[in-house]
């Protein structure tokens, strides 16, 4: 396999681990807007066990989910009782408490960041986004995650029919925070530096707009959304030129052209989110959608009425 | 079992300074039927909302089957046989029809389907079963799969009655359940409700139309700026002066007692 498709595998994996991670506590209404934070957590973790303890990376991936939830389940427990834009801001708080301890940190190398003397190729992310992906459409399938989809919805009715409201969301949102740091520890191997300006604040806004965009009604949304916003840039690197010297040649310019510059593909990006929001703000991948395509000759419209 | 299934004893609850539930006392013996009536603001809901726990009161107690719930969190109430449906319709409007009645089961101690166990395998299991069984036998007749959001008001009336029988209640409250309904969909609920009454479940209601208050419950208490004025048949309620007076004012109710009285 060449180098770009491996990169591109690697990248696609642990998007897909970090996306879960933020949809299991999306799924149960709270929107998580820590996630760079989480996953800094589980890279840190990994990269100093690495680097200074000499652990196997299995024991340092196995950390670094462990760390990161455990902090987010103390974390959840003040934080969960925020609600809406208030819980959005306390979460992105969070990550910048998180970023700005670890660059105060000598032990953490501060700004310099940690190098990872172990590395991992495509195959580990590869086998863990599988993984990872199973384990929440399970979750998802049983009574827990019928709770978890009705907590979302009304927390009110939830709670006079026996749910515990509160265990369902501080559980979820703690195992959400295991596998953006799980998704870190996987980082850190898999490029073997890290540096904590790459867990900033856009990194917390894309990986919740993966999990928005794709659905968070349903365990297929966030694959559906990390795997579209991992690849489109993709594409776009090589769409986006080709669509330049066109539009060029429509005026009669030719010959050879600088390439659009990196940041158009962002520009696009934006474009993609704007006309979801507008068109369907529900996310690309719905209940109803998966209903139907599950069973294909059962109406879901009502036909006795 | 020996007394009342539901015995409410001198409630009172203030917000701010306001008493809005005044020592109220009432008992409903198992398979009843009561109607909870009174003009707007006369404390009808938040006994509701005493009574499931969404409210804790300042005094009085409240027994179910015998046991004082005053200090059982609003999560737990319904293990002790209490289920309610709500004012406005309150489904879970990205939950399936099926899912809906489902997460009724969740409190029960026979619950079909443990916390961590897959609930459906291919959109099969026991769950799932019982609970388009109960769709079936209660006579709402839709696509199980359907979004509920985009059923009609009444079917979604009784989509939400379906869910409270899915906990199996004993007591099973219900707040204005022909509120927003056309004489059809009453007339349906009427005979729904009737099934549900005869199946041995008690009922306690909250209702403004009189009509369906007399045909339905045998028995009334009326609440006026939170104490109780009137318990007794739903027969007699309305020539009770002090339930006129609580509806009409002073005069218009001496007119219409006068009134009573010629046609009698």
């Amino acid at each position: 396999m060449s180098g770009y498709w491996s990169g591109i595998i690697t990248l696609l994996s642990i998007n897909v681990v970090f996306a879960y991670g933020i949809y299991l506590a999306v799924a149960t209404g709270q929107l998580n807007l820590g996630g760079a934070g989480f996953q800094a957590l589980g890279a840190y973790a990994a990269a100093w066990l690495c680097a200074e303890q000499g652990w196997p990376i299995w024991a340092t991936l196995g950390a670094s989910a462990v760390v990161a939830g455990g902090i987010g389940f103390a974390f959840a427990f003040p934080i969960l009782r925020l609600k809406g834009v208030y819980l959005v801001l306390g979460t992105f708080a969070f990550a910048e408490v998180v970023a700005g301890v670890i660059i105060n940190s000598d032990a953490l190398g501060g700004a310099m960041g940690l190098p990872v003397p172990e590395y991992i190729d495509w195959h580990v992310p590869a086998i863990a986004a599988v993984g990872v992906a199973l384990f929440c459409f399970y979750l998802m399938s049983t009574r827990l995650g019928l709770a978890v989809r009705a907590v979302h919805d009304d927390d009110v009715v939830c709670d006079l029919l026996g749910v515990d409201v509160r265990l369902v969301r501080v559980a979820l949102f703690a195992l959400g925070a295991a596998l953006a740091g799980f998704a870190g520890g996987l980082y850190a191997h898999a490029y073997t530096y890290v540096e904590v300006q790459t867990f900033n604040a856009s990194l917390s806004i894309y990986v919740l707009l993966y999990v928005l965009l794709g659905g968070a009604q349903t365990a297929w949304g966030p694959l559906a959304g990390a795997a579209f916003f991992t690849l489109l840039p993709e594409l776009l690197r090589n769409t986006l030129p080709a669509l330049k010297s066109s539009l060029y040649g429509l005026f009669g310019a030719d010959g050879s052209m600088s390439p659009p510059d990196e940041s158009w593909r962002f520009v696009a990006l934006g474009v993609v989110t704007v006309l979801m929001m507008v068109f369907r703000s529900e996310g690309l991948i719905t209940r109803t959608m998966v209903e139907r395509i599950s069973h294909p000759f059962r109406s879901t419209k009502s036909e006795a009425l | 079992m020996t007394g009342p299934l539901l015995s409410v004893e001198n409630l009172s609850i203030s917000f701010g300074g306001l008493k809005v539930i005044d020592g109220v006392s009432f008992d409903l013996e198992e398979g009843g039927r009561l109607a909870l009536i009174g003009p707007n603001g006369a404390g009808k809901t938040t006994i509701f909302n005493l009574l499931s726990g969404v409210y804790r009161q300042d005094t009085g107690h409240i027994r179910l089957g015998g046991e004082v719930i005053d200090d059982v969190p609003s999560r737990k109430r319904i293990g002790y046989g209490m289920a309610r449906s709500f004012q406005n319709i309150r489904l879970m409007p990205h939950l399936s029809v099926v899912e809906n009645v489902m997460m009724g089961q969740h409190a029960r101690p026979d619950r079909p389907g443990r916390l961590l166990a897959p609930l459906s395998i291919f959109g099969r299991s026991r769950a799932r079963a019982e609970a388009e069984a109960l769709l079936a036998e209660m006579g709402v007749e839709v696509a199980p799969g359907q979004d509920v959001s985009t059923l009609p008001y009444g079917i979604r009336k009784k989509i939400e009655l379906v869910r409270a029988l899915a906990a199996r209640p004993r007591l099973l409250l219900l707040d204005e359940p022909a509120a927003g309904l056309n004489e059809t969909e009453t007339g349906e609920l009427m005979a729904f409700l009737d099934r549900i009454s005869d199946s041995g479940v008690t009922l306690l209601v909250v209702e403004h139309d009189m009509g369906l208050v007399r045909s339905l419950c045998d028995r009334a208490v009326v609440l006026n700026f939170g104490q109780k004025i009137y318990d007794g048949s739903t027969a007699d309620v309305q020539k009770d002066p002090l339930v006129l007076e609580a509806y009409l004012g002073p005069r218009h109710a001496e007119d219409s007692a006068k009134e009573a009285e010629n046609v009698a």
